[in-house]
């Protein structure tokens, strides 16, 4: 009895007593995935298709009208779509990159340096990780007014680099990587940075990998720097765009064309993910606040 | 100067490498909260300097604002305490029940859940306000007169009584985010053996067996969720305003402490009292945070 209780999770075979869990889980995913669905719909019904009454969930002829238009509406504007392409992907290459060997470098030394203020640092991180960063908008406006980051291209990228999150899971993460490692290759000659370069960053891959999701989710969809730092609209980004889409296109032609923007949106997060998933579920499972 | 330059040898690797981050961090982090903090004791206009004027701002929000005492906060302590609470325990109950069937539709079906939490809040409003759109052309509006459940077209986000609820749907929708990803590995990584020994020791059912071992066994999962729920219910603050396409929104009903603050920092120019509202709001969050670790903490 003990041990079949035990081994119900993480089964490796079905069994039947699982359909239980099937009968929720089925039901509640496609409640959640339908809005996901809904995206793609109304971004492939024609025009004629948003009118109808009544209204119908799946695109009967998709087309790709709702996207042509998106694109000529965007040729058609002052700046060129691939501008705003251009600077949404620019910015959120350069926040991730940057993002990733700066929690890197911190979470090595709070992982595996030995200073007296380290663990004053991790648990101020730790508390920031409540950290609601739309609450103090009014001050961070003039942090970065005096910082002289105004209309500078950079604002999309500086003030979001500092993630408490992603140092929380990375250091969490290093903290398993034996300390035997450090020494040996200490032993053998390298230098701090070599360890680092060497040891440290390949055994925390997967750590980075979640970091990475993270701060592209962050970058690909913020709006903040576009709305509130800079006036010329050929620094602004593709998510900015969009939002002047959706508030101002209460009308039907506008909702087909904002939907297939959200779409654009939304598919290059899901597929990062996609792709790094694996990497997440082994970080997620050093996560905890001990 | 000797005890410097052996200090350096000592800690100054460790803070070479914490530099870039720490400094970051204090730029944009801890400088904006100590000056929320000091802003909220002084009459900000955004032209002049501060002016400080004690604790006139904190006075004036308990004591005339009728908005904040009437709509704002019942507002965000309904919003909180029934989003926040419901999306953790969505976030367990899915997890735990992802946990117990086969990898393959585990991994599906866990991407399937968490998707909503990629989508922006921003980008999302086009598909609410279509879904939930107030005239017979709206998606829910058309699906419930069909059926014959109403007869008259709902004006759901403009409406008193239904934006709130609408509000706290969507927010429950996208908030299986990180924290439930983490409860899910969490739960994946309990040893077997622990199990076995809590059968053993008589445990003899699943609820039982949830709340001696599974949820004992993951703490640390269970409590960077909480923090997680916590903050991601506070972050989803401007809902409201997105769905309902005004701040405020009609007649106060979705107004949240986010947008009280946007109304007064950049609609009225009130930077002083606005921070104030900030200040009172990232000290709600942080007791949140606090009340939560301290229950789990206990279920020892």
């Amino acid at each position: 009895m003990a041990s079949i209780q035990g081994k119900k999770m993480n089964p490796t075979r079905f069994h039947k007593s699982q359909l239980k869990f099937y009968a929720i889980l089925i039901p509640m995913a496609v409640v959640m995935g339908l809005p996901i669905i809904y995206i793609f719909s109304q971004a492939l019904k024609p025009l004629d298709e948003l009118f109808i009454y009544p209204p119908k969930f799946f695109a009967q002829k998709p087309s790709l009208d709702n996207f042509k238009k998106l694109i000529e509406s965007m040729l058609g504007s002052e700046v060129p779509i691939y501008r705003y392409f251009f600077n949404s992907i620019l910015s959120t290459l350069l926040t991730v990159i940057c993002t990733i060997f700066i929690t890197a470098f911190a979470g090595y030394a709070l992982s595996k340096k030995d200073f007296k203020a380290k663990g004053l640092i991790f648990e101020i991180n730790t508390a920031a990780l409540m950290f609601v960063g739309a609450a103090v908008k009014i001050p961070k406006y003039l942090v970065i007014y005096y910082s002289g980051l105004i209309d500078n291209f950079w604002v999309h990228i500086i003030p979001g680099l500092a993630m408490p999150v992603g140092l929380f899971l990375v250091k969490q993460f290093m903290d398993q990587i034996p300390d035997a490692l450090i020494e040996a290759a200490r032993i053998d000659g390298a230098k701090d940075f070599q360890i680092f370069m060497k040891v440290i960053m390949p055994l925390s891959k997967s750590s980075l990998a979640t970091v990475v999701i993270l701060t592209f989710q962050a970058a690909w969809n913020a709006i903040e720097a576009s709305e509130l730092y800079l006036n010329a609209d050929n620094m602004k980004t593709f998510a900015y765009y969009m939002t002047t889409l959706t508030t101002t296109g209460n009308d039907v032609v506008g909702i087909g064309q904002a939907a297939a923007a959200t779409l654009i949106m939304f598919i290059p997060n899901l597929v990062i993910f996609i792709f790094m998933q694996k990497n997440v579920m082994s970080t997620m499972a050093h996560s905890g606040i001990k | 100067m000797n005890k410097i330059k052996s200090w350096a040898k000592r800690e100054g690797s460790a803070y070479l490498f914490l530099a870039p981050y720490l400094i970051l961090f204090v730029l944009f982090i801890i400088i904006p909260v100590v000056a929320a903090i000091y802003l909220s004791f002084t009459n900000f206009d955004s032209v002049n300097f501060p002016k400080f004027i004690g604790l006139k701002n904190y006075i004036a929000l308990l004591t005339s604002d009728a908005v904040f005492m009437q709509y704002v906060v019942p507002n965000t302590l309904k919003f909180s305490l029934i989003a926040g609470p419901l999306g953790y325990a969505l976030s367990f109950i899915m997890a735990w029940m992802l946990a117990q069937i086969q990898h393959k539709p585990r991994t599906l079906l866990a991407l399937i859940l968490y998707s909503p939490s990629m989508t922006s809040g921003v980008a999302m409003g086009v598909i609410w306000k279509v879904l939930f759109n107030g005239d017979q052309s709206g998606y829910l509006n058309s699906l419930l007169m069909q059926w014959g459940l109403i007869t008259e077209p709902i004006q759901w986000l403009q409406s008193t009584e239904y934006l709130m609820p609408v509000m706290i749907i969507v927010t429950l929708w996208s908030s299986m985010g990180v924290g439930f990803l983490s409860i899910l590995a969490g739960i994946l990584n309990i040893n077997q053996e622990v199990y076995e020994a809590g059968y053993i020791d008589g445990i003899k059912n699943r609820f039982q067996e949830i709340i001696h071992i599974t949820i004992p066994s993951m703490k640390p999962q269970m409590l960077f969720a909480a923090v997680m729920a916590v903050v991601s219910t506070f972050q989803a603050g401007s809902i409201g305003v997105t769905l309902s396409g005004s701040n405020p929104t009609p007649q106060y009903a979705g107004q949240l402490a986010l947008n009280h603050i946007e109304d007064y920092g950049f609609l009225r120019y009130e930077m002083g009292y606005a921070s104030a509202i900030s200040v009172v709001l990232l000290a709600f969050i942080w007791i949140c945070s606090k009340v939560v670790t301290k229950l789990l903490a206990e279920k020892d």
